[in-house]
């Protein structure tokens, strides 16, 4: 029974955190208060559950037991109090809960993400915020996910935080109107969640990664958001990633995308990634991250057709880099030409992105590798590889640059496959 | 080309950070210099003591001055030095921006200008690779 209780608490602390701090946070935008309640709620459920048994509905206890702490905090504080709840005492109100219906607790926690990833927050802070205020992720854990130091990170949340009471940053979700602007940064940052599993630090600290959560990050606002092609449209994207992250090699041997073993990919990752690009194509609103999630479609298709189609992977970095004309687009989208029209043509495109930053960006050197190698231009090659591997700081990239480049010395490869780069601009995974 | 990495950051009060911030830190350094290593581009990397243990000579009044300390204080002191030899600044940058210490402090990438080497002094630029 104690254990029973124990282990629904730890159970909820996962599951309904991100609920719970929403409702409690929203009433004065206090998110560090809202945690410290919740924190105590918690630590209360751990000591009294074990005796009294779980409460019927164990989220509205919670709750109770958390506001009731904010109660005090604000009395202790001097505040004037004027809510009739507060007369409450806490045996009172847990009374009270037990009759409360749990699916009456109204989830808010899509007010909770449009305030984490307000304009007005350091967007470097979005994505620790969420994983905390939503996860219930402490800095510690946070930190070594960004490979940077628990207090830094500690001082980065807490600045966000009380940016957010300070600045009063409405708990609210935006309206229409407003919708397409303020979802973007949401949806980026989600996707930042995703994107740190490639390391930001040169070296192999084991870190922990937290494409799981960014998944679930993802899922939880295509939920919440149905009718957002975007939102639909990011979920496909992660979930299709994530599908292929088991057959893309270790921190000693990196797989690039076309020689990965399909029968290592997660199908069923893959399938519930179709459906939401799916459901997103149905709404028929067209944006980056349901084309970056078609051209990872296309990539999966591989596990059935056993072959990847070049011509439709061209058509959708063509259509990416009319929308987002980033860097990486640019490099990946030179790629596929070079791909279906030959290295020729592929090295034009990437001459013509002709921007001073391809000098640094190490994506653009590989590309321009794998190209002058598919088209015979071995010594071209050769300094473009050593150019590459100059500017790769991970160990596994560098080893595979150096094998492409070794395996190319002496042989002409016409048909050699140049490499896909990724929108983000990284290295596919 | 040689490049240093003079990495400056904000000297913590030692009582200030945990032993597990400490080990973090050290972890994240370990791996950084392994990384340099395997890639062949580390020549030599130092990480000092707080500024507090630093001692300053100067003879620049005419005579000899030793202070205890530093000459400036500064917010953010030098704390450590990575010797890079790489092809260009931009394999350097490339480098640089994977230190942890970017990430609470900041990393000046200075070019060598001589170096100190089998009796005699020789400019940086040489090729990479012993």
């Amino acid at each position: 029974m104690t254990q029973d209780a124990a282990a629904r608490a730890e159970e909820l602390a996962r599951t309904a955190y991100g609920r719970l701090l929403a409702i409690v946070a929203a009433k004065n935008g206090d998110i560090e208060s809202a945690e410290d309640c919740l924190a105590e709620a918690f630590a209360q459920a751990l000591r009294t559950w074990p005796e009294t048994g779980v409460p019927n509905s164990p989220e509205a206890w919670l709750l109770t037991v958390a506001r009731n702490r904010g109660h005090d905090l604000r009395r202790s504080a001097a505040y004037r109090l004027t809510e009739p709840l507060d007369n409450l005492n806490q045996a009172g109100a847990l009374s009270v809960v037990q009759e409360l219906d749990p699916d009456a607790i109204p989830d808010r926690r899509l007010a909770l993400l449009f305030v984490c990833a307000h304009p007005a927050i350091d967007p470097a802070a979005r994505t620790p915020l969420m994983l905390q205020a939503v996860l219930g992720f402490d800095a510690e854990q946070i930190g070594r996910a960004f490979a940077i130091p628990a207090t830094a990170m500690a001082q980065r949340l807490v600045r966000a935080k009380r940016r957010i009471r300070d600045a009063r940053i409405p708990f609210v979700v935006p309206d229409r109107g407003q919708m397409p602007a303020r979802l973007t940064p949401v949806l980026e940052a989600v996707y930042g969640a995703y994107a740190i599993d490639f390391p930001l630090v040169a070296g192999t600290v084991p870190r922990d990664s937290l494409a799981g959560e960014a998944h679930y990050l993802a899922t939880m606002l295509a939920e919440l958001l149905p009718e957002e092609a975007e939102a639909l449209g990011l979920a496909a994207l992660i979930s299709l990633s994530l599908a292929r992250h088991p057959a893309r090699g270790t921190v000693d041997e990196f797989v690039p995308l076309d020689e990965q073993d399909p029968s290592f990919w997660d199908a069923a990752l893959i399938a519930s990634g179709e459906l939401y690009l799916r459901r997103a194509r149905d709404l028929d609103r067209m944006g980056r991250f349901q084309i970056e999630a078609a051209i990872q479609s296309v990539h999966c298709a591989r596990a059935t057709s056993g072959e990847t189609d070049w011509r439709a992977l061209l058509t959708l970095h063509t259509a990416l880099l009319s929308l987002a004309p980033t860097l990486g687009v640019r490099v990946a989208h030179a790629a596929a030409v070079g791909r279906v029209e030959g290295p020729d043509e592929g090295l034009k495109a990437l001459d013509a992105v002709g921007d001073e930053a391809t000098q640094r960006f190490q994506p653009a050197w590989a590309t321009r590798a794998h190209l002058l190698a598919a088209a015979g231009r071995v010594g071209e090659a050769a300094l473009a590889y050593e150019r590459a591997i100059s500017l790769t700081t991970n160990g596994a990239v560098r080893r595979y640059l150096e094998r492409r480049c070794a395996g190319m010395v002496g042989e002409t490869r016409p048909n050699a496959a140049p490499p896909i780069t990724c929108p983000g601009g990284r290295l596919p995974s | 080309m040689r490049y240093a990495l003079l990495i400056h950051y904000p000297q913590p009060a030692v009582s200030t950070l945990s032993e597990d911030e400490i080990k973090a830190g050290m972890a994240a350094f370990h791996a950084y210099a392994k990384a340099l290593e395997e890639a062949g581009v580390l020549r030599s990397a130092e990480v000092l003591q707080t500024i507090a243990k630093a001692t300053s000579v100067s003879m620049k009044q005419g005579k000899l001055q030793v202070q205890d300390g530093p000459f400036a204080d500064t917010k953010e002191a030098f704390a450590g030095i990575f010797v890079l030899d790489v092809p260009d600044l931009d394999a350097a940058l490339a480098w640089a921006e994977k230190c942890p210490a970017a990430h609470w402090g900041t990393v000046e990438i200075r070019p060598s200008a001589v170096r100190f080497v089998d009796g005699g002094w020789t400019s940086a630029s040489e090729p990479v690779r012993a």
